[in-house]
């Protein structure tokens, strides 16, 4: 068996675009938003689905055949809440403060849907290895969407990058303000709203 | 006292209102409230479960889980808050599938209302991030039960406001990119907005 053949490379690329697991599959969308006022904490939310999807749906695979399909639910829970509880502890010793900043929505990770729909959608069915590929590349999307949110908040909410300033003090001489409205929640789901459209467009998806 | 708790709960259905403030439950948010029906179906039955799981998580982590909490059993020094998430996902599950025996047991009609948003609930956002806020803000136990069923009811709110908007929405022209999810994202901004008008209102 080859390592990347053409269903495992489409199970890696599909959802970083076309089937992309917020502004197409409409999943995980709950956490999406809250952490997306600054860039870093979207990057380590990102960085914490990517490790969390792609571990569940490996051991979920594994597993599949052992489990019987009335508990899977409950499996799929128990496996993907001690991944959770995992990361969240290394966040508590090597990074306090982002995980003061994360609060409560890295915990819920674990009822993120993309988590729990890919371990249903894909990974009771095919192998480890790609679901290895599918539970990255979900992830990624995620993380993809996540970033670009966080982008667009961060910048015309509080003029800044990463925490460094973009937008020079002349211009706020000038008269330019900060858009109050984006670290508010509505600018979140305008913002999201927005991209689905463009990436809609761009995809040329329709709906219904 | 009482003025306290009625704070507490305008506090949760409006100004921080679970869905609108804090991106909770968008998931089934988003899937349900294309039927006004079933959105009322799903909004009781969130109300439902989380004015049960709130105080059932309360007590599980004030009286075993939390630092301390053991010393009742002659463990003082024992801190289990690290197996938060496990068991609270645990309680949630088997307090879905109580609620679900119930309901089978005494009443048909509400079965076959609620049946199928049952087992979706368990995986709700907002369930879980309710368990997750009282353990945080530090609430009794009476203030968590207030909470959760603020909380679902804000839930309530929300989504029966969303699915009469999207209702409405049917006869009129939205550009064909932004059909669907697009569209409703842009609505829900607008709702949250709506809803920050209510910051300030204190009781």
């Amino acid at each position: 068996m080859k390592l990347f053949d053409s269903k495992s490379k489409q199970a890696l690329k599909d959802p970083l675009m076309q089937d992309n697991p917020i502004t197409f599959q409409v999943l995980g969308i709950c956490s999406a938003l809250a952490v997306t006022v600054k860039m870093d904490t979207a990057i380590v939310m990102s960085f914490a689905v990517v490790f969390v999807l792609t571990m569940s749906n490996t051991v979920v695979s594994i597993f599949r055949n052992m489990i019987p399909s009335r508990v899977r639910i409950i499996f799929s829970l128990l496996v993907i809440s001690s991944l959770v509880t995992l990361t969240d502890q290394y966040l508590k010793a090597y990074m306090y403060d982002m995980s003061k900043e994360l609060n409560v929505f890295l915990a819920l990770i674990i009822t993120n849907c993309i988590v729990l729909g890919r371990a249903e959608a894909f990974a009771m069915k095919e192998g480890p290895w790609r679901s290895f590929l599918d539970g990255l590349g979900n992830a990624l999307g995620y993380g993809i969407i996540l970033v670009a949110v966080a982008a667009f908040r961060e910048l015309f909410g509080s003029g800044s990058l990463m925490g460094f300033q973009i937008i020079s003090d002349s211009m706020y001489t000038s008269g330019y303000q900060n858009n109050g409205l984006m670290v508010l929640s509505p600018g979140a789901f305008i913002i999201l709203g927005l991209i689905i459209w463009v990436q809609r467009t761009i995809g040329k998806i329709e709906e219904e | 006292m009482l003025e306290h708790y009625i704070s507490l709960a305008t506090k949760a259905i409006f100004i921080e209102n679970i869905l609108l403030a804090y991106f909770l439950g968008m998931c089934s948010f988003l899937a349900i409230s294309k039927r006004v029906d079933t959105s009322i179906g799903l909004g009781f039955a969130v109300t439902v479960v989380l004015t049960i799981t709130a105080p059932a998580n309360w007590a599980i982590h004030h009286y075993f889980l939390r630092d301390g909490a053991l010393s009742w059993a002659g463990l003082p020094t024992v801190n289990l808050s690290y197996l938060n998430f496990i068991v609270f996902i645990a309680v949630i599950a088997a307090m879905v599938q109580l609620v679900e025996m119930i309901l089978d047991r005494f009443s048909e009609k509400l079965y076959h209302n609620l049946g199928i948003f049952l087992p979706l609930i368990a995986v709700n956002c907002s369930i879980l991030g309710g368990s997750l806020f009282l353990v945080e803000r530090e609430y009794t136990f009476i203030e968590s039960t207030v909470f959760g069923f603020g909380s679902g009811l804000g839930f309530f709110l929300a989504i029966a406001s969303m699915s009469s908007i999207r209702y409405k929405l049917r006869y009129s022209n939205v550009p064909s990119k932004l059909k669907g999810l697009g569209i409703t994202m842009l609505l829900t901004g607008l709702l949250s907005m709506a809803f920050m008008a209510f910051s300030g209102i204190d009781l």
